[in-house]
């Protein structure tokens, strides 16, 4: 599903990307349905930013709330872009995880109840380092253990984008949503060039970075389901589409062999033009 | 990360709570709580230490309009004076609906 | 902490089966044989370095496109296998550099490849198969994501040359704006960020850290016991639940993750409020 621009005009659009982790949660869910839980004034905060002359923030970025979306239950974890680069600390990341966990029992106990991300994230907390790593290996297993109940939807609308070990967890998920501000790719420019040079990926070329992991590229070449416009009522629509849709028949990530057999297919002599990748990539190996 | 804390007379109850901000670099958040006794009480976390007389110019200023009983957390990454006395005003904006 | 050299997995994978040879079509950077171990026949998977790989970014034992699709479909192939069957275990060996920076990796979608080898060894332990990771060397951030995080059970040796982290330390300091001497002292007393497996072990992620002299050369008598060690962890992952839930309840968890488990607490209290 795709809106090119046909919905709201540019001066009608209300900004999605504006909106602070809170604000955009609270969009997705159907109206006077939803209620914050773990929220600031619980202060769980990290106990490792203290110790390191960083002031921690009282929900640890990383937003849960629980509601209805489409009439059904559901709850969203957002990761504040805007604290430490959205990125996974202990308790970030364990908020995130028992909330799926939570989500995932309440549909063994038949309350069909569904899970959405919104990612805005570089990936592990280099702060809290192995405890942001372990947690999203263990936010991995929960997704897995969630989506064969209830569709786990992404969200990732920008301006950070998902990237790191969190690009994985995306790469699970049952759907994926992205603007086309937004970027998803397990390692950003920076560290391609950081490790293998300028050649191998000029990180200032803003043009290159969003056609290799740009929404739009991302959809393109399906490995995302949906791209929408900056405006919220057209995300929180997509969402509640896919909340409806329910459970893939199959997984992205499932789907090895067929993306094995893509991989086989190209030619690795020399860069791809990312605009003849999609032809490259959508047409072999199915 | 320095820590500072300043009380303010105070008397007039307060009904709501208000959280408002984020802590980017530049930007800080404010947790706005009712609370008990005739005191106003504020404390701060900063990552930029040294600026306790600026934090207390920003409050001293802030607390001859606010007579509000609370207790205000702040948890600052750096910002402008100017930031602050901003995030200030939306939270009891907030906590006065 | 001793730099990456790229043969530990080669060493432990023909210690434990007589064989260092990826399976007919694979490429050269994914080992996989079924070999006995205790009573059960387990599949032994390790990545390897292939300085001759297809992907230029590949050739030095980083984990890619084609390491991680390889890693699902030998592991799905388990799953497939074993479906009305005894769950066969499925044994990680870890010694992997990092995961491939290259912009054809990223072109090419290497996050679901990865996700895929993830999904692959998670929905194995979730079918019931005993997952487990050994560490005998490297185990870091995206390339252990795939290949050994999604493990029941994971096992490390008590070495300078086996280090799991979430950043090389000159990268880490260079994004946290700190110095390589800062990061140091940091991790002293911030054992998530040590890059000591001994502190890693403080985190209750470990199942059990173990003792070789030397790693690049175990003694036959070392292999045995090792080998004892994995089908130990086997039956130990056997008679618990599939879940990761162990990492979080471990004696150390209960001491270093105290925020993990208040947050888990809490939620679950606020959850079922109204």
């Amino acid at each position: 599903m795709s809106n090119n621009g046909h919905g709201a005009s540019f001066i009608n659009r209300q900004s999605f990307i504006e909106l602070d982790a809170r604000e955009r949660a609270t969009a997705l869910f159907d109206p006077r349905t939803s209620r914050e839980l773990l929220g600031p004034f619980d202060r769980v905060e990290s106990p490792w930013l203290p110790m390191q002359g960083i002031t921690p923030q009282a929900d640890d970025g990383c937003v849960v709330m629980k509601g209805k979306i489409a009439g059904q239950a559901a709850v969203v974890v957002a990761l504040e872009g805007a604290f430490q680069g959205g990125s996974m600390g202990e308790v970030s990341g364990e908020k995130m995880t028992a909330a799926l966990d939570l989500a995932c029992a309440d549909n063994e106990k038949g309350i069909p109840t569904s899970a959405v991300i919104l990612l805005e994230t570089g990936g592990v907390r280099l702060q809290e380092a192995n405890l942001g790593l372990a947690a999203i290996a263990e936010l991995m297993a929960s997704i897995l253990a969630l989506r064969k109940h209830a569709p786990v939807i992404c969200l990732m609308a920008g301006t950070v984008g998902c990237f790191g070990g969190m690009s994985l967890a995306a790469g699970l998920a049952s759907y994926i949503v992205m603007t086309r501000e937004a970027r998803l790719g397990m390692n950003g420019p920076e560290v391609i060039e950081q490790e293998n040079g300028v050649e191998e990926f000029d990180s200032s070329d803003r043009a290159l970075v969003w056609a290799i992991h740009g929404g739009e590229q991302r959809y393109a070449t399906c490995l995302a389901d949906a791209l929408v416009d900056d405006d919220t009522p057209q995300v929180a629509d997509a969402i509640r589409s896919f909340v409806s849709k329910g459970v893939p028949p199959v997984h992205r990530s499932s789907q090895g062999v067929l993306y094995r057999n893509r991989i086989d297919a190209l030619h690795t002599s020399q860069q791809w033009d990312p605009k003849e990748f999609r032809a490259l990539w959508t047409t072999t190996g199915s | 990360m320095e820590q500072i804390e300043f009380n303010y007379p105070a008397k007039r109850r307060v009904r709501k709570r208000a959280h408002v901000g984020v802590v980017g670099s530049g930007d800080l958040e404010v947790l706005l709580e009712p609370a008990e006794g005739e005191v106003a009480r504020v404390f701060i976390r900063t990552s930029v230490d040294g600026f306790r007389d600026t934090w207390k110019a920003v409050l001293d200023r802030f607390f001859t309009k606010y007579d509000g009983t609370v207790r205000i957390q702040i948890n600052d990454a750096g910002a402008t004076p100017g930031s602050v006395q901003l995030r200030l005003e939306q939270a009891v904006e907030v906590s006065e609906r | 902490m001793s730099e990456y050299s790229g043969v530990r997995g080669t060493v432990w994978f023909r210690a434990f089966t007589g064989h260092a040879s990826p399976m007919i079509g694979d490429p050269k950077s994914v080992l996989t044989r079924d070999a006995p171990l205790g009573s059960d026949h387990a599949r032994f998977l390790c990545v390897v370095p292939d300085p001759y790989a297809r992907f230029p970014c590949v050739r030095h034992g980083e984990v890619g496109l084609e390491e991680g699709y390889t890693l699902a479909a030998r592991v799905r192939e388990v799953i497939e296998h074993d479906k009305n069957t005894i769950k066969r275990p499925i044994i990680a060996i870890v010694d992997v550099k990092s995961q491939a920076y290259g912009r054809r990796e990223e072109t090419a979608a290497i996050f679901l490849a990865a996700a895929a080898a993830a999904d692959a060894y998670g929905s194995a332990r979730l079918a019931g198969h005993p997952v487990i990771a050994l560490v005998v060397g490297h185990a870091l951030s995206g390339a252990f994501l795939t290949h050994g995080y999604q493990a029941n059970r994971i096992l490390a040796f008590d070495d300078d040359g086996v280090m799991i982290h979430a950043m090389h330390k000159e990268a880490a300091a260079r994004v946290t704006r700190r110095s390589v001497d800062e990061l140091d002292k940091l991790a002293k007393q911030i054992a998530p960020m040590s890059y000591d497996i001994r502190d890693y072990a403080k985190l209750g992620l470990l199942y059990k850290l173990l003792r070789v002299e030397n790693p690049e050369e175990p003694s036959q008598q070392e292999i045995r016991s090792v080998q004892g060690e994995l089908v130990g962890a086997i039956a130990d992952a056997r008679t618990s639940p599939v879940d990761l839930r162990n990492r979080l309840e471990s004696k150390e968890a209960r001491e270093m993750r105290k925020a993990s488990i208040l947050v888990r607490t809490k939620l679950e209290a606020q959850w079922l409020e109204n």
